[in-house]
């Protein structure tokens, strides 16, 4: 079966040259349109920033997250009337230092947007892949199985599916992930069908390429651009949802300083405190708009077709 | 036509089965039950909780469940919610005016701000007006809306106390519920000040929920004008002479709403999920509440019921969505 | 906000059957409860939140307990004897009782002998026609007050007479009739359901004596109830009464603030210093019946050995907890009873709190590098507003002296199955609310013999102790049992199978120009005999 011809396996050889000297003009057009969009490198600074941030906690952080100070429960922001001075942005319901609180949180936002975007992508891409390259029965059995996933509110499902597997941050990840891969699904099996019968695709199968080297090395990476698109506006979805089960209770359970779950813990200060309320979800909220910028200059960069922003 | 509403059907039939039951074994691994809640420290006799277990019908062989349960759904019958002691779809026929009324409201504020945005954002491309309302929107639609919910409290309740705290309507009013609609019951009443009331109680939970459906119908409706603006038959309408105006208001605005019109559908499980959150924060007596509170009461037929219902509605939405958009667009029927 | 006067006009305009005020001068109450009540048939529910939103404004029973108290007095019944065997229970009935009179049913007579035998009847017999009205009945606190076993008929004398016949004495049966399950509910309206077909509405359309009666229900919203212009121990001075339900507790002390409501149960602790400086509420305050602890798996080492209990009593800093958790809403507790309740020990000595010592009891009992779980439920109970954090704590103070805390938590039902596991790995915060105020109902159900495997989550049997809560049990003078349950406490305090954390105090804020509130010892809330200033 995948016997190849000395001309066939030159020729695919030749095909792959080729596309790596494309790939380098595809990258230098890509940068170009993307630092078009000040947007999207304003958002990308601030990425980078939270992502050293959270990689560098341990140094950055004024104090130890979890220690408690026991004089100091609920002290406002230093430059609030009662503010101490070690503690910027004031203290929580245990004295803990809220500033080191957040920036360890991003630890936890960051590793939930990769993790779930890394689980929906690797699962979605394969069965999208496997559904389109497919078709058929095994196509149709997918297909309605992502439906069925797609008939519920996310959250819902989400919330549905973390009361099973028990709360906590792991549990939330996995139930994010399942909500969310569907959408990667679709993407890939609408791309591998619309690949499938491209010329290149017809030589490469007529080259006696097999199944799973036509379906990840010649179709997958003609389909990259919507995937890359989605997978950003996943990350963010992802921090917001897992933020969401964490203020309903389900999420990450305290003591992480997770930003949803120190919000859920604040909510019986709203009145009292304002800064426990305020500076977790105004964290939360940075981080997704600086995500959702960098997604929608990726956007624009990868699909000049589509200037949205 | 026909045969493209009976093919979208046909698909619709397997779906609904998996989604019974996908909502009929969740309720089944969900771990702990009601009877141990409601006992709390105190604990229950466990002969008497198995004989209340068989009363729900949970001794019967699983699949004979199952069957009970659709053949259930076909009368109209979902089950007896645990808490309560009556019907599920009772319940749900109660709550759910609640919920269609703020996501109605929401969805309302969202397209009369949203589409004129966008539209105002395509034409003054590149301009400041345009980055600002370009701003606002990814603003708007990176919002964690909880906490969002809760920063408006603060402000517009605790603070200036221009808006009440939660609730539908205020409790000097009191009439029958016709509709369910409390805006329209207000009205009927005819009571002085009843309607005022239920939209002050509705303005801050609509804004929570509009904020991202606003956003997305923003981006949406301007990405789509500027594509119709440059296409041809645009560019002739404008060689022809026609005012600016008159070009967007006939040619392209018609074009660019059809895309608007999928995302608005699109937009309805986006509405469900953030009903959730928004009644929960403004104590709002709909759905979104009761399922939550439901599943942490490990309700089970609620629970069970409620996830068939709202998936059913989502997917009806979504058929009208399909519906509409294979009238608007006659090529979409024979993809 | 101009309260009264939309007031007036919205209520000249309703027109309640109910409401026999004259408008002008209704007077309105609005209490914004913390939940939605179940139904309305309260015999048919056991939630505190169902009982104040049924039973107390609805109904009567045929004893009641003097308000604020456990004291019982005469309901509904004027009086009764007690055979000598103490197997029957004879009530001469109160005459002139009259039932609600709503838009969905007129009474057309008084209360009577009927009333009172259909009102447990159904809840005894599995064959009466009531026993399962509605899908999915159960009479679950009939049942688990034993009753079944207990009561063997109930005899109609005469129309102002019913004889209770019991198959063995029991001596609280009097105290157990004021209980909300014992609501009298009318027969006639029953029967009149039962012909029309509509049986389910006895629980959502409910008639009762009490001093309120049912106006409406929007479910999850509003409840409304009127005055009982014919109430038997006479109108109450508030001619309407409204329960806002508002489940989120920063939301109800919001409202309370605004004026949209009077009265609110269930604070939020980081709201009490608040509420106290605020010179428009009123902050009332009644200690619990109730105890919050830290159980050690006693079967399980090092726990077994009671030093290192000790020690590590010694290391938890209750201060800290009272402060950060109950912020100030609660006192810290020595014994496993409440301070409010007969026999507590006052001579106990707690365990200090001194990280140095436990350090050192540690080592002197061979501990070293202990790594634990502490459990910490998932929900929010009477003796504990907030486990999670108690927990925090308790890993903070723990870490001080060398001990590693793992914290570990289950979904509410799960977690207290798992924790009466004999051989559970790690201590577990738990606790208690008392329901009729004697210390059997702490010290044999907690910590007896009985109990291990079950309601005993330190697993622990102690001879000394479960001699002592036995002879208690049988002794009926009450001067000797209190001296053997505080021996008890005392066996308990030097074998230390728990820390003793705290018992709550209760807090109800309200307007002040809400007068006549009594607070009830057993967590309730009565809303007869008080009145609003204009």
């Amino acid at each position: 079966m995948s016997e190849t011809s000395p001309a066939a396996k030159a020729d695919t050889t030749k095909l792959e040259a080729e596309s790596r000297s494309a790939t380098k003009a595809q990258l230098a057009e890509f940068w170009y349109y993307f630092s078009q969009n000040k947007g999207a490198v304003a958002g990308l600074v601030v990425f980078v920033l939270l992502v050293l941030m959270a990689v560098f906690a341990a140094f950055i952080a004024p104090h130890n997250p979890d220690f408690q100070y026991r004089d100091s429960f609920l002290v406002p922001p230093v430059w609030q009337e009662g503010g101490k001075a070690e503690f910027l942005l004031g203290t929580d319901a245990v004295g803990r230092d809220i500033l080191s609180r957040l920036i360890y949180g991003a630890q936890f936002s960051l590793f939930i947007g990769v993790v779930v975007v890394t689980i929906a992508l690797v699962g979605g891409i394969t069965i999208g892949l496997v559904a389109g390259y497919m078709r058929g029965a095994v196509d149709t059995f997918i297909m309605r199985v992502m439906d069925i996933i797609l008939a519920f509110p996310s959250l819902l499902l989400a919330l549905v599916l973390v009361a099973i597997l028990g709360p906590g941050l792991i549990n939330a990840m996995i139930a994010i992930a399942i909500v969310l891969q569907p959408h990667f699904v679709r993407l890939t099996r609408a791309a591998v069908l619309a690949e499938r019968s491209r010329d290149y695709v017809v030589a490469a199968r007529v080259a006696g390429a097999g199944h799973i080297r036509l379906m990840f090395k010649t179709i997958l990476p003609n389909c990259l651009a919507p995937l890359i698109v989605q997978a950003t506006l996943s990350f963010s979805n992802a921090i917001l949802d897992a933020a969401a089960l964490g203020f309903l209770g389900m999420g990450a359970q305290p003591p992480t300083p997770e930003w949803g779950t120190m919000l859920a813990e604040a909510r019986e200060f709203i009145l009292r405190a304002w800064w426990v309320v305020t500076f977790p979800g105004l964290a939360i909220l940075i981080t997704v708009l600086a995500i959702n910028l960098v997604g929608d200059g990726l956007r624009d960069a990868l699909d000049p077709k589509l200037k949205r922003s | 036509m026909l045969r493209f509403l009976l093919g979208r059907l046909g698909l619709l039939i397997p779906t609904f089965f998996g989604v019974t039951l996908v909502a009929f074994s969740f309720i089944r691994l969900l771990p702990g039950d009601p009877l141990d809640l409601l006992a709390g420290e105190r604990g229950i006799d466990p002969e008497r909780k198995a004989e209340l277990m068989a009363q729900m019908g949970f001794d019967k062989p699983l699949w004979q469940q199952y069957i009970d349960y659709v053949i259930g759904i076909f009368h109209g019958d979902l089950g007896t919610s645990f808490a309560s002691k009556k019907p599920v779809l009772d319940e749900f026929l109660t709550l759910f005016p609640a919920t269609a009324e703020l996501a109605l409201c929401a969805i309302i504020l969202a397209v009369c701000l949203g589409i004129p945005a966008g539209i105002f954002a395509a034409v003054k491309r590149g301009t400041i007006a345009d980055q600002a309302i370009m701003g606002t929107a990814l603003v708007g639609y990176s919002m964690p809306i909880f906490w969002w919910g809760l920063l408006l409290i603060i402000f517009f309740s605790g603070i200036l106390q221009w808006t009440p705290v939660s609730g539908r309507i205020s409790l000097l009013y009191f009439f029958p519920q016709v509709t369910g609609f409390m805006l329209i019951d207000s009205l009927l009443s005819g009571e002085k000040g009843a309607f005022i009331s239920a939209v002050r109680h509705l303005i801050l939970p609509s804004i929570v929920l509009a904020t991202i459906p606003l956003a997305v119908i923003a981006r949406q409706t301007r990405s789509a004008m500027l594509e119709v603006l440059g296409e041809d038959y645009v560019r002739t309408a404008r060689a022809k002479g026609l005012t600016p105006s008159s070009v967007i208001g006939l040619h392209a605005l018609r074009n660019a709403l059809i895309p608007v019109v999928t995302t608005i559908g699109l937009q309805v499980g986006v509405l469900l999920a953030g009903a959730i959150l928004t009644e929960t924060i403004f104590s709002w007596p709909g759905i979104g509440k009761w399922l939550v509170d439901s599943i942490a009461r490990r309700d089970y037929f609620v629970v069970q019921g409620g996830l068939l219902l709202i998936a059913g509605i989502i997917m009806l939405v979504n058929l009208i969505v399909d519906v509409l958009y294979g009238l608007i667009n006659p090529r979409i029927r024979h993809h | 906000m101009n309260f009264q006067k939309t007031l007036k006009a919205t209520l000249l305009g309703a027109s309640l059957a109910v409401i026999a005020a004259t408008g002008a001068s209704a007077k309105t109450l609005v209490y914004c409860s913390e939940g939605s009540p179940e139904g309305f048939d309260t015999a048919l529910y056991t939630a505190g939140t169902t009982f104040d939103a049924s039973s107390k404004p609805l109904y009567n029973r045929l004893v009641e307990f003097k308000r604020g108290t456990t004291e019982v007095l005469p309901g509904l019944a004027e009086s009764w004897e007690v055979s000598e065997d103490g197997l029957e229970y004879t009530f001469n009935l109160r005459k002139g009782v009259k039932f609600h009179t709503t838009s969905f049913f007129t009474p057309s007579r008084d209360f009577n002998a009927d009333d009172v035998v259909f009102s447990f009847e159904r809840q005894l017999k599995k064959d009466h026609p009531w026993h399962e009205y509605t899908p999915g009945t159960a009479w679950e606190y009939f049942n688990g007050m034993s009753m079944p076993d207990l009561i063997k008929e109930i005899v109609k004398v005469d129309d102002h007479t019913v004889k209770f016949v019991l198959n063995r004495p029991e001596a609280p049966m009097i105290a157990n009739l004021a209980m909300d399950f014992a609501s009298i509910v009318s027969a006639e309206y029953a029967d009149s359901l039962a012909s029309a077909g509509t049986k389910e509405q006895f629980n959502q359309q409910p008639v009762g004596t009490g001093p309120f009666a049912f106006v409406g229900y929007q479910k999850d919203a509003v409840i409304r109830y009127g005055a009982h212009a014919d109430y038997w121990n006479g109108k109450e001075k508030i001619d309407n009464l409204i329960f806002a339900i508002t489940p989120d507790a920063a939301v109800r002390l919001q409202k309370l603030k605004a004026g949209e409501c009077h009265v609110m149960p269930y604070p939020a602790p980081a709201d009490i210093a608040d509420i106290r400086a605020d010179s428009n509420l009123t902050l009332m305050e009644q200690q619990g019946l109730n105890v919050g602890y830290l159980a050690y798996n006693t079967k399980v080492a090092p726990f077994d050995k009671k030093e290192v209990r000790k020690a590590l009593n010694h290391a938890v800093n209750k201060q800290a907890i009272l402060d950060a958790v109950f912020q100030g809403s609660g006192q810290a507790a020595k014994n496993p009873i409440p301070p409010t309740m007969w026999s507590y020990n006052e001579a106990t000595e707690d365990d200090d709190y001194n990280p140095d010592l436990a350090k050192e009891m540690l080592a002197a009992a061979g501990v070293e590098n202990l790594s634990m779980k502490v459990w910490a439920m998932p929900v929010q109970r009477p003796y504990n507003p907030n486990a999670r954090r108690m927990a925090e704590v308790i890993q903070a103070d723990f870490a001080k002296v060398g001990v590693n805390v793992e914290i570990v938590s289950y979904e509410w039902g799960e977690y207290l199955s798992r924790s009466k596991d004999v051989d559970r790995d790690g201590a577990v915060l738990l606790g208690w609310t008392g329901d009729n105020g004697d210390p059997d109902n702490f010290l044999a159900v907690l910590l007896g013999c009985d109990g291990v495997g079950g309601s005993n989550r330190a697993q622990w049997c102690n001879d000394d102790f479960e001699a002592l809560i036995q002879k208690a049990k049988t002794v009926t003078d009450k001067a000797e049992r209190t001296k053997l349950y505080e021996e008890a406490q005392a066996v308990f305090k030097d074998e230390a199978p728990w820390a003793t954390i705290a018992h709550s105090v209760v807090f109800m804020p309200m307007s002040s120009k809400v007068t006549g509130y009594v607070m009830d010892p057993l967590g309730g809330h009565w809303f007869d005999g008080v009145d609003i200033a204009e």
